[in-house]
């Protein structure tokens, strides 16, 4: 079920550079089942900007009806969002789209979570869930530098967590494949979050496991009304059969859609 | 008295509100969140005679007050909107259904409204003569007043129920494509379509949309629509559905106020989905302050001698 509700900002802080952790109250918490969903909201009161921003949900605490979102200062929209105070109140529509799959993993196997930048955050909700499941979890977790680094002693507390970074600045320099080789980490089950390149990079490596992405896209509507944000499937490359990354997605099983 | 009910060639309106084509899909996503009853009409998505997938990504961009957008005309094919969409929307409410017909020659548009409208709840079709984002057909047929009059014959021929054409604000003199169409025999206009814009990324230096160009639209636009409506409306006899922008009830009022007789909601629905029921449900108590007993009322009001 989706929701629109005026949700109360109980926290808001920048957690690295650009990057900024937000807190908020409402009954649409309720509704938040699947880690990997997100939220559209809007920035500000009025027309302009006149679109919704999507951004994942990072973790969910249905007790005190709070979810927190995680998200980067990259243009006007999100700029306006980092202004805002706790108290102040947002539009929030959601929750949205599809999350990961949790019953992939059986207890006592392993989960590599692995996220890129903005793309880490719904992966600590999965964490989370998958820990509370009695599954191992572990993490690896690309930055761009040091600077950008966020969450990593709460992704610790859950499991093994490596970090690398584009620029060499923090943790292992490189990329997160690099890491999950070097380190010759071995898993069930992968769930990943964050660019294409790093993604695809993933669905090419380990195309015997089961792995689930999380995609990224331009969004309009952000619930599957206005095919802004479509891709194109496995089975028919060139055709006009195609996914919608808000509705279908934005979790797929590897190989669904052509990255 | 439904102080809100419009009556207009084919649709009885209980309000004079509807989504606007390409902003509402088939109705399937909404329908989770309202009930799609409430509404005047329903404007659905394009269809042209076979599937299409539309244009690469990125089909949209954001712009100051609006958006571009380049989605080209992607939909399920005519079989698949008759055979799966439309009995969809019929099963779930009682609605008015406006089809937007779509082609890439005259041949294609004859087809999608010979059978479309043939459909027992399209009440009346859109003939979507300006959309801006393909390269073959759509605006080509909206831009030239003879090629828009031939192309209304042919299609009035063929079509079981009123023919509203779509304008295109991308022309010089949209009055005499107005006054063409007109005499081509169409029942109603439903204007404005988007304006052709383009947005440039800041690093790369390159257009944004995939296409290049999209289609702009919302707030930003509504001006131009009122102006084209305004001018329009003066100049023909047939019933205007003015759209371009509308983001609230007092945008409903001020549509009115240049000539139309209905109006459709377009991009405000991405901005809150809710959007609709909120500006029928305000509608009354706008009239009120007013001071219009029925909104028909305001049906031209800026030029009309009172």
């Amino acid at each position: 079920m989706i929701q629109k509700e005026m949700c109360t900002i109980t926290n808001h802080q920048q957690i690295a550079s650009n990057i900024f952790e937000m807190t908020l109250q409402g009954d649409i918490v309720l509704l938040m089942d699947e880690p990997g969903q997100f939220v559209h909201l809007k920035v500000s009161e009025g027309i302009d900007p006149l679109l919704r921003r999507p951004i994942s949900i990072s973790s969910v605490n249905k007790e005190s009806r709070q979810f927190t979102i995680i998200y980067r200062v990259q243009g006007r929209g999100t700029a306006l969002l980092s202004k805002k105070r706790t108290g102040d109140v947002v539009d929030v529509l959601g929750p949205l789209g599809n999350g990961f799959p949790l019953d992939e993993t059986g207890p006592n196997e392993t989960a590599l979570l692995v996220g890129g930048g903005i793309g880490i955050p719904p992966l600590y909700e999965l964490s989370c869930r998958l820990v509370s499941k009695g599954i191992k979890v572990v993490h690896v977790l690309g930055f761009a530098s040091k600077d950008a680094v966020f969450y990593e002693e709460k992704f610790m507390k859950l499991g093994t967590t490596y970090i690398a970074t584009a620029d060499g600045s923090y943790g292992r320099k490189g990329l997160v494949t690099d890491v999950i080789e070097t380190e010759g980490i071995s898993f069930d089950t992968l769930y990943a979050c964050g660019p294409i390149p790093m993604l695809k990079a993933l669905e090419d490596k380990f195309p015997d496991k089961k792995v689930f992405i999380s995609m990224e896209e331009r969004m309009c509507c952000g619930i599957g009304a206005c095919y802004a944000c479509v891709c194109h499937t496995k089975f028919d490359k060139e055709g006009s059969s195609y996914k919608k990354v808000c509705s279908d997605g934005p979790v797929f099983r590897a190989g669904e859609v052509i990255l | 008295m439904n102080r809100l009910q419009v009556e207009l060639p084919g649709l009885s309106l209980k309000n004079p509100i509807m989504p606007a084509s390409g902003c509402f899909g088939f109705g399937r996503e909404y329908s989770r969140l309202y009930d799609l009853n409430i509404l005047g009409a329903i404007m659905i998505k394009a269809t042209t005679p076979k599937p299409r997938l539309g244009n690469p990504l990125p089909r949209v961009a954001e712009t100051e007050a609006g958006m571009l957008n380049s989605i080209g005309l992607q939909n399920p094919g005519l079989d698949k909107v008759m055979e799966e969409e439309l009995p969809w929307l019929e099963k779930h409410c009682s609605v008015p259904i406006i089809a937007n017909v779509a082609g890439f020659s005259e041949e294609d548009y004859v087809e999608v409204a010979g059978k479309i409208s043939t459909a027992p709840n399209v009440r009346a079709i859109e003939l979507n003569i300006s959309c801006p984002n393909v390269k073959t057909g759509g605006i080509a047929f909206g831009t030239q007043p003879e090629v828009a009059h031939n192309l209304i014959r042919k299609v009035k021929k063929v079509s079981r129920v009123p023919v509203y054409v779509k304008l295109s604000p991308n022309v010089t003199n949209i009055v005499d494509i107005a006054k063409a169409v007109e005499a081509g025999g169409a029942d109603g206009l439903t204007m404005i379509n988007t304006l052709i814009g383009m947005k440039l990324d800041l690093k790369t230096a390159k257009p944004i949309l995939a296409n290049k160009t999209g289609g702009l639209s919302g707030p930003a636009i509504k001006p131009v629509a009122i102006r084209m409506i305004y001018e329009v409306s003066q100049q023909v006899s047939i019933p205007i559905i003015g759209m371009g922008g509308i983001c609230c009830a007092e945008d409903v009022i001020e549509f009115l106020y240049a000539g139309a007789s209905a109006v459709a909601i377009g991009s405000a629905n991405f901005a809150d989905p809710y959007i609709c029921p909120s500006i029928i449900d305000r509608l009354p108590g706008l009239l009120d302050e007013l001071g219009f007993n029925h909104i028909t009322e305001c049906i031209g009001r800026s030029w009309k001698t009172q």
